[in-house]
């Protein structure tokens, strides 16, 4: 059995010892419980090379991740490109500019996979057979996937009005999905009410803790795909705030554990105008965040109105020294085309929020147009298409004749419908 | 002037069960205080050492968060629903 380097759940708050169950929070003070490892006994133990000796996957770096033997669920998660986009970088202005893209993570083509490749392997470990989450969309589609790939049932839960491909994306594989008639804060208010009630396994309720710790495998890969360099700027798509915390936990323990030495890294976070309580408070100068009861916005994957790590997202920020943004319906549209327009990749709406955010930051001169940056694209545009119907261009049509079409390419102008 | 408070349920081992309990106080501090009389124990979950509102404890008076209206020192009176209520992890 492979050794284990996680030893408790720690509350975040009073810093209280917990047992490594399916609990996620504190007793005492209602405080978040967090994975807390041995970092000495990891730093003893890993080191790039064996990193790099290893399968193209997150589990390359099991020893920072919360399940006590080998991972069962999601073996082939991760590793997805870091793109060097030099034409975006030329469009934005900066020097040196990067896209990580989980928009074709395994299987489920977003972040989530990571996530949920770690908390279902703890489920097992745990001894769940039913496996359910509350979700914005990707988080279902990687619980279905995964949970069937793993002969484990499951349930997941979202709000109703979802873009129609989100839904599709999780009935496929044979899941039993609840559609809630209200925004996702009620989607998951039921959902811990359920898990008390149910005992199931609610990978972002009572398994949060090992849920939340998939995340940082982005911010490893980042690293070692950046020749073991934690980059000086990253822009990260906040929806609960829990991705852009781990990023940032994840460049603090490549320091901890010695795979990195020390050097100065901002964090950003990007969210909707149309639900923006976490980028509001940053801007305000405050960590009280203020719920957002009614999202609005293109953006559904983000829009979780009372962001659970909120607090802690607009304090990563404002330690690292960098900033937050929000961005409108009609920017976040320009921004998935300026993506795919130069570097050929179809991202999502939070995709669209990222990019648009990191194009008002560098303008803003809040993120310096020199350094080294990276943007974390964290879902694929196919799952929200309906988004920008209507926002392109439509195809030519002509009948199956080379008159038609020389006409065409000489700029016939009636036979290409333009919008 | 006794008020009526909610208590949510991972509290209710220090309210003998009870859901609703009666409190006084003209300010939310005050209201904690005489709360933790009848009940010891309750305050220091509530609030921290320095007597500020825990960041992941609710409350609400008539459905508003005090945070956004005068945090602890807010005014209560008889007839206004006070309620506790631990921010829902998770999501
Ligand atoms: C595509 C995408 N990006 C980013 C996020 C943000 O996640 P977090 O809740 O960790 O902030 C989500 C959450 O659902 C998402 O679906
Ligand atoms: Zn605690």
């Amino acid at each position: 059995m492979a050794e284990t380097f996680f030893s408790n759940l720690k509350c975040r708050e009073c810093g209280a010892l917990y047992p490594k169950k399916a609990i996620h929070v504190c007793e005492y003070d209602f405080g978040p419980l967090e994975a807390d490892y041995d970092y000495d006994k990891i730093r003893a133990a890993i080191s790039r090379e064996k990193i790099q000796s290893r399968p193209q996957s997150m589990w390359r770096y099991r020893e920072l991740l919360p399940i006590d033997g080998e991972p069962t669920v999601g073996l082939k998660v991760g590793f997805t490109p870091l793109v060097k986009a030099d034409r975006l970088a030329k469009a934005l202005g900066v020097s040196e500019l990067y896209v990580k893209n989980d928009a074709v993570n395994y299987p489920t083509l977003s972040f989530k996979d990571r996530v949920v490749s770690v908390a279902l392997s703890r489920a097992r470990e745990l001894g769940f057979k039913i496996v359910a989450c509350a979700s914005t969309g990707n988080l279902a589609n990687s619980v279905a996937a995964n949970a069937a790939s793993a002969g484990l049932e499951s349930y997941v839960l979202i709000p109703y009005d979802l873009e129609r491909s989100k839904v599709l994306n999780s009935l496929v594989y044979g899941t039993k999905v609840v559609g809630i008639e209200g925004p996702y804060d009620q989607v998951n208010r039921l959902c811990s009410e359920i898990a008390g009630k149910y005992g199931w396994g609610f990978v972002n309720v009572n398994l949060r803790p090992y849920y939340a710790e998939g995340s940082k495998t982005m911010g490893f890969e980042i690293i070692e795909q950046l020749d073991w360099n934690i980059p000086a700027h990253t822009v990260i798509p906040m929806a609960s705030g829990s991705l852009l915390t781990k990023i940032t936990k994840s460049y603090q323990e490549a320091v901890k554990v010695g795979l990195v030495g020390e050097s100065k890294f901002s964090i950003y976070g990007a969210q909707a105008t149309g639900c923006n309580p976490i980028s509001a408070a940053q801007k305000a100068g405050t960590d009280l965040i203020r719920p957002v009861p009614k999202p609005d916005t293109i953006a559904k994957s983000l829009a979780i109105g009372t962001p659970a790590d909120g607090y802690y997202a607009v304090n990563v920020m404002k330690k690292t020294g960098g900033a937050a943004e929000d961005a409108t319906d009609a920017e976040i549209i320009d921004a998935i085309k300026l993506l795919a327009e130069t570097e050929g990749i179809f991202a999502e709406t939070a995709g669209g929020v990222t990019l648009a955010c990191a194009k008002k930051l560098i303008e803003s001169g809040k993120i310096p147009r020199n350094e080294r940056i990276v943007i974390c694209i964290t879902g694929n545009g196919l799952k929200t298409a309906e988004a920008i119907d209507g926002h392109l261009n439509e195809p030519s049509r002509i009948k199956p004749s080379l008159r038609e079409f020389d006409a065409l390419i000489a700029g016939g102008s009636s036979l290409a419908a333009k919008k | 002037m006794a008020i009526e408070v909610n208590i949510p349920t991972p509290l209710r081992g220090l309210t003998e069960n009870k859901d609703v309990v009666t409190a006084e106080g003209a300010t939310i501090s005050e209201l904690i205080d005489n709360l933790d009389k009848n009940y010891p124990g309750i305050k220091a979950r509530i609030v921290d050492d320095a007597g500020n509102l825990r960041r992941f404890v609710n409350v609400y008076i008539n459905g508003e968060d005090v945070r956004f209206l005068q945090d602890k020192e807010t005014a209560v009176g008889a007839n206004d629903e006070v309620s506790i209520v631990p921010a829902i992890a998770g999501g």
